[in-house]
Formats: structure tokens, sequence, C-alpha cells
């Protein structure tokens, strides 16, 4: 048996903001617990029968009680929504720099993969200090990524990519756990996360990499598919140049927009007929089974490196 | 007295005997009590797979069961559970034998549905008892897609077609309430009248009928996707996994409604009688079930908050949750309330309203915390709901369910339990729920996921407490199975009216007779009137 804590370690920047707001919440419930508590207790024995024939006098009711045990709940609960609301809405905020890490979840294993092409299974390794954003999708059912100590979670779609991040405030080791229910071993799908000093960290990727960045892994998966015989660098191709396309917004035919991310790209792999790009015909076949998920974050990776956009170079 | 005396008189129960006239009966009463025997079968059913999960708890290596046996175990506890004990509970029992008592009818408008809802019930059960002794199933009682319909090899059919069936005799039993309700009520019972486990079951109603049509569709697509492959859900062929979890919430989480509105609605009836005054604030308490009950249908994506669901929408999702936290706080202040200058009884059915409240407020309490996004990202999915989820639906359904057994029994059998047992009992199941379940708030917090078959040593302490208190709770359990058998042959007789409550069904014979009341009855005034039960009065207060 292991040592008895009543609080998960924080070890994250968000961990605290969670902590914080589930003290107020503690609060509140303790109070309104010992509040009920304590006036039935209070009640039922100030008042308790003591003959079987009392007749107590009827009282209906008071509107002002009424309100005020409505307004100061909703009062509270609107405080509550607000504070988990904005956590929320920074959890789904990466910062800019953040470093980018590619999961992919299978029956019953987390495949992590560093954009210097390190892979790791059921462990990441990620240096303190520095916000980490997860892009993941799943090959099979759903898996929810969880790090109790970083108080975050997030599933694990297959067909979508799903993102989350967090900054690693503490060198440790942490346990990764799959939250999503996902079938037999669905308790030991799970792991480690490992919290590195700057330096340590540095000495990790270094002795990690084998076979190239995701871009490199990327750009030979391009040239084996000969995605390059219609995506050529110049616009000359039947299909779109691919050149400092990431990021940009683009025309799609029959009208509407849409931002050309990590998302959208899988998409147009694997499911090119969803959305057509303006000026260009429904030719592309579907990579669907050709390419894996890991395969699929390699090209993503590997167009990302096609930037700048020729415009930009004149 | 002795028992010749009941027999001359002509009760439910002495009209006709013989097998046949209890499985053809169209008496409402006769009907609550198959229900009582079907789902008591599937309460002891869904409490030894429960048994078993807790024993394989205790140590984190998993060492009783295998990882599929154990997955099995937790998704047919929560589906016998949920579809065959907690959903037909406390309506299909208590609503089908009083609501038409308590309004002065002689039976539901619709009796030969009623028998019909019944037999649905034992349909859909025998599907899942067949899914269940064929094999299992592995999905959890969520059912999500794509496991459920791409990846799990066991019963997932069989298991989805018995709650289909089931689904059928909840909508019916809702449709017989909404019609009775409205049609069936004696001279002078206006709606402002009826006691308020009628109007509770009246909200209840509305979300049977609403809601589980949309439960049955989103089970006719899992067949279509597992047999036809259709690509409702799997994103291979364009479909959306997610959508599974929409359709489903969008009947689950009221079905967590239907599940405990009954109950408050029992805690109400219990509150008033043994206390002898009116509910403080009736009007609102009535209010605030069908509140509770539309709000219930505007809150299904507080399920999705981890699920990639937009931001935008989990934020709008928060905050309509909190809107069913008003009415919920109201009827807690109102009970208690309805204290203040009474004459409060011991009795055992209020020892488990007294208990309902206090489980209730906690369980309610918590469903603030994952209603919060901040929060919920990280206890989602975790013991923390597990044992918030407990306490509203065990913590609150079942100790209300009990207490209204308690409560009738009586009414329903002419005899009384033994006090003394019933009160021991109410405390151990007090006493067992809270250290099975409260450790497992700190459980979730810590980060143990739910659905787990091995965890980490570290765990371990919280799941010894747990099991130890699910090992009493099963006691406090066994024990009213006991004397409630014991009672129908040697307990004390009951008078039409053993608690000096105001009710109509308390105005008749107990057991009553087969068309419920001697002379159809006239209402003159309001519910909880203690003046027109109480003899020689003592005023206090």
């Amino acid at each position: 048996m292991g040592s008895l804590g009543l609080f998960p370690e924080q070890a994250s920047t968000i961990a605290p903001d969670v902590d914080h707001l589930l003290y107020f919440l503690l609060a509140v419930a303790a109070f309104f617990t010992l509040t009920i508590f304590c006036s039935i207790f209070y009640l039922a024995i100030r008042y308790r029968r003591r003959s079987e024939n009392e007749l107590p006098r009827a009282i209906h009711g008071g509107t002002a009680l009424e309100i005020v045990w409505s307004v100061i709940p909703f009062g509270l609960t609107m405080v509550m929504f607000t504070w988990g609301a904005s956590i929320y809405f920074n959890e789904s905020r990466p910062p800019d720099n953040a470093l980018d890490v590619y999961v992919v979840g299978k029956q019953w294993m987390w495949k992590l993969e560093h954009l210097g092409g390190q892979r790791e299974i059921n462990e990441l390794h990620i240096p303190v200090g520095r916000a980490v954003r997860l892009t993941m999708t799943s090959e099979d059912a759903i898996h929810s990524f969880y790090v109790p100590a970083f108080r975050t979670k997030q599933d694990a779609v297959p067909g979508r990519y799903t993102t989350t991040w967090f900054m690693p405030t503490k060198v440790g080791k942490y346990h990764l756990f799959c939250a999503e229910y996902c079938g037999t071993n669905h308790s030991r799908m799970g792991g480690w996360v490992y919290v590195m000093a700057p330096r340590d960290y540095e000495a990790w990727l270094s002795g990690g990499a084998s076979g190239g960045s995701l871009a490199e892994s990327g750009q030979k998966l391009f040239d084996e598919l000969a995605c390059g015989n219609c995506h050529k660098p110049d616009g000359s191709g039947r299909c779109p140049s691919l050149t400092g396309l990431f990021g940009k917004t683009v025309q799609l035919a029959g009208g509407g927009t849409v931002k050309a991310d990590e998302g959208y790209i899988r998409e147009s792999i694997l499911q090119p007929q969803a959305k057509i790009v303006a000026g260009y015909g429904p030719i592309m076949p579907t990579f669907q089974g050709l390419v894996t998920e890991e395969g699929v974050m390699q090209l993503i990776e590997y167009i990302k490196s096609l930037g700048p956009a020729p415009a930009a170079t004149h | 007295m002795n028992t010749a005396d009941v027999h001359e008189r002509e009760d439910y129960l002495n009209v006709s005997h013989g097998l046949k006239s209890w499985l053809l009966t169209k008496d409402h009463k006769r009907i609550g009590l198959l229900y009582l025997a079907t789902i008591t079968l599937f309460f002891f059913l869904g409490g030894l797979f429960a048994t078993l999960i807790r024993i394989e708890l205790l140590t984190p290596g998993g060492g009783l069961v295998s990882s599929e046996t154990y997955n099995k175990l937790f998704t047919m506890h929560g589906v016998t559970m949920i579809f065959f004990f907690l959903i037909p509970s406390i309506p299909a029992v208590l609503g089908n034998f009083f609501l038409p008592m308590m309004i002065g009818a002689r039976d539901l408008a619709f009796p030969r549905i009623n028998l019909l809802s019944w037999y649905l019930l034992v349909i859909g059960g025998l599907f899942a008892l067949f899914a269940m002794l064929a094999g299992g199933v592995d999905t959890g009682w969520t059912f999500y897609t794509p496991y459920s319909t791409t990846y799990s090899n066991t019963w997932v059919i069989a298991t989805a077609l018995g709650i289909f069936v089931a689904g059928f005799s909840s909508i019916l039993t809702g449709l017989n309430f909404i019609v009775t309700v409205h049609r069936m009520r004696a001279p002078g019972m206006t709606w402002f009248r009826m006691p308020l486990f009628v109007w509770a079951h009246y909200a209840t109603a509305l979300i049977q009928v609403l809601g589980t049509p949309v439960l049955a569709v989103t089970i006719v697509l899992v067949f279509c996707e597992r047999v036809f492959h259709i690509g409702i859900f799997d994103p291979a062929l364009g479909g959306d996994p997610v959508l599974f979890q929409h359709l489903f919430w969008f009947y689950s989480h009221p079905a967590v409604y239907i599940m405990i509105l009954p109950a408050m609605g029992v805690v109400s009836e219990l509150i008033s009688t043994f206390s002898r005054k009116p509910i403080f604030g009736y009007r609102i308490v009535a209010f605030s079930s069908v509140a509770i009950a539309v709000l219930g249908f505007l809150v299904w994506g507080h399920h999705l908050f981890v699920s990639g669901q937009s931001v935008f929408a989990g934020m709008v999702f928060s905050f309509l949750s909190y809107f069913v936290a008003i009415p919920s706080a109201i009827k807690v202040f109102n009970w208690t309330a309805t204290l203040y200058k009474g004459s409060v009884s011991f009795a055992t059915p209020m020892l488990y309203a007294f208990g309902f409240i206090g489980l209730f407020t906690i369980g309610g309490l918590t469903g603030l915390f994952v209603a919060s996004l901040g929060i919920d990202v990280h206890v989602t999915d975790t013991y923390f709901v597990v044992a918030h989820f407990h306490y509203i639906m065990v913590g609150g359904a079942i100790m209300g369910y009990l207490g209204g057994l308690h409560y009738w029994w009586p009414k329903i059998t002419g005899r009384m339990y033994p006090e003394g047992w019933a009160k021991l009992s109410a405390l151990v199941i007090f006493l067992g729920f809270n250290l099975t379940f409260f450790p497992q708030f700190i459980l979730g917090y810590l980060g143990m996921p739910r659905r787990y078959h091995t965890y980490p040593d570290e765990f371990q302490v919280l799941h010894v407490l747990s099991t130890a208190g699910a090992s009493i709770l099963a006691v406090g359990y066994a024990i009213p199975m006991i004397y409630f058998a014991w009672s129908l042959r040697y307990g004390k007789l009951a008078g039409a009216n053993p608690w000096g409550a105001s009710g109509l069904e308390w105005k008749t014979p107990s057991p009553p007779p087969l068309h419920n009341f001697d002379k159809a009855p006239v209402v003159t005034y309001d519910a909880y009137d203690y003046s027109t039960v109480v003899g020689e009065a003592v005023e206090v207060g």
C-alpha cells in the first residue's frame, strides 16, 4: 500500500488554478452541508413529537425566504461557472511557442512522436517550464489522455484531431492514464510522463532521435506516395501547391473558407472529397488505409516545413 | 383482532386467487406488486455484480477475475441497476400503486397498457439476462461508439434490444400517468390539491415520454451500425463517434431525473406526514419538479467537456447545468423549513427521508463541482464522478424508494414491519453508504480513473475502505428483505391510517379494496391538511 495523500501533486501551471477553485467549491459545499445537517438535527429534536395528538399550526411558505434561498445559491453558482469557464478557456489556448508533440491512442497504448523524430510508447519526456501542446487522435476506440498531476484530460477521438496543452512546473515522474473506457486492457493503457530539467531533456533528445525529424520522415513519405506529381510547388500541377499552405485561409469550391490547420490537412489526405479547393477538381483519391495516423502526422509536419508562402519571397 | 377478521373484508389481494389472476390482472395495485417482485430480483442481481466489483478492487493487481470479466461486471451492474431497477423503481412500483389512489381514482387511465408495460419490462429484462448468461457485454452501460459498434466482441445487440424494449415499458408508464393525472382526478382534486408525489411523477412522466424515444432511436442506430455498417458513428465511413454521446446523453441525463424526481416526491410525502405539516412552499416545490424536468433536457453537453466539443459549447452547457441546482436547492431548503414548529416523528420512513436529504445534498453539491468546467476536466471519468452519481442514485433514489416502501408497506400489505429492525437497517445503510462512496470522492480527485480493473498501489487504502463500506451496505439491504417477508405473515395488523397521514390513500382500508375506495372520494381540502386527520388535537407551534 502506498502513502495516503488527500490531494494530488501540483505539477503544471494550471494545477494550482484548478485546486484553488476546488477549495472554493469545498468551502461552499461544506457550508451548505453543515447548514442543512445542523438545521435538520436541531429542528427534528427541538420539534420532536411529544404526544400522538399534536396538531402543529400550518405554515404555507414565505416568499422572502424563497427568494433569499434561490438568489444566494444562484449567485454562488455563477461564480463557480465563471471561474471554471476561465480555466477551461485558458486550457484551450496554447501559447504560440509551445513544444508540439503528436499522440496516437490505440488499444492499448499511447504512441507519442516528437518533432525531432523521437518516438515513445506509454512514456512522454518533456522539459520543465516549457509549454507542451499535444495534437492527438485514435486509431480505434475513443481514448482519453489524462495526467492527474497536470489536471489535464483530453479525449483522443478517431477521425479527428483534438488538442490540449500544459506547462509542467516541477521535475518528476507522473502518472499517465487512459481515462475513457476502451476495452479489455483499458486499465493498463498508461505509463509515465517524465518532466526533466532542460539539460537532461536535451541529453534525452539527442539519445532518442533516429531516422530523421518528423518533417524529414514526412518528406520521404510524400515522395513514396508520389504526392508531388500533382501537388507541384509552383502551383502548375493538377492539385494546389502546398508551399506556404499551413495556417493560411483556403477558398473552397462552392463558397466558404477553411483555415489550413492540422485537422484540415488530415481530412484532405484521408477524405479528399470533403473539402475541394476552389478552382480544382475532385480528383484526389483517398489515402485511408494507405497512410497510418503517424504517417499523416509526419506529412503534416512536412507541409508545415514548406514555408514561407511564395508571395512573401517576392 | 385475529387474522380471520381481516379476511372477512374483500381487498385487492384476496378478491381472486391463482397465478392467472396475477399475470392477467388489470389492477394497478397488483401490477405494482408484479413490478416490485421483478425489480427486486434485478436489484439483487445488480448488487451481486457490485459485490464482485468491490471484492476485486480490494487489491490493485486484479487477482480475482480477468479484465474481460471485470469489464463485463461493471457493465452489467450499470445496465441492471439503471434500466431494470432504478428507472422502473419508484414510478412503476409506488407510482403505479399510489398515484391513482392519491388523486382518488379507481385505476390508471389505461389498465391494459399498464399490464403491457410490465410485460415489456420482463421481456426486455429477459433479453438482458440472456445476454448476461450467454457471455455478457463489456461496453459500459454508456455503450460509447465506436467501441460498442466496431470493437466489442460481446453481446451488445441482445443487451441493447433489452434496453430498447424496456424503454417502451417506461414510455407507456409515463403516458398512463400523464393521462391519469389529467383525466381521472376525483371531484375537488384540483392541480394544486395534488400531493407533491403526484406532481413529481407528472414531471417524471414528461421526461419518460419525451426522452425515452431518443434512446430508442439511438439504440436502433447502434444496431444498424453494428450489423449493416451504415456509417453513422464510424469515422472511417464518414460518421462521427461523438454524435452518439450527444444522442445518448440527451436521454440519459434526463434519465437521472427519472430516477431522482420520484424519490423527491416520496420525500415530500414523508417530511409532511412525519412532521404533520404541509410542505413549506408547496407550489414552489411542485413547480421545481417541473423545472428540473424541463432543464434536464438542456444540459446533456456537460458530459462532453473533454470529448472535443467546442469551448463555446462547453461554456453554454456548464452555464445551463447550474440552473438545475436552483430548483434542487429550493426543494432541500423547503423540506428543512417544513420541520420548523412541526410535530416531528422519528419513524423509519422519516429516517430514510433525513438520509435522503443528507445524501442528496452531498450528491447535489458535488454536482456543482462537475458542472464547473475547470474542475470537470480533471475529475470527469474518475471515481469522483462515480461517487457523485452514486450519492444521487443510491443515496438519493434508493433511500427514497426504501423510505416509500416502509411508509406504504402497511397500506400495501395490511401489516406493519418491525420498527426496531427497520430503524437499525436504515442506520446501517446510511453508514455503509457513506463509507462506500465518500472515499471515492478522494480517489477521484487524486486521479483514479473509473472502469479500471487494475490500479496503482497508492490508491489501495481508499479502495479497501470503500469495499468495507460496501459489505456493511450489503447487510443493510439484506435486513429489510428478511423482515418485509417476515411481516407478511407475522407483522402487526395495520389500521387504515397508521401514520396519521392526510392523503386519500389513507382514507381507505389496508389493504385497499379492489377499486380502491368503497365510496368515490370528494375532495374539499388542500393536500397535507392534518386537521382532517388528528381527532382530539393538541395544538402546538
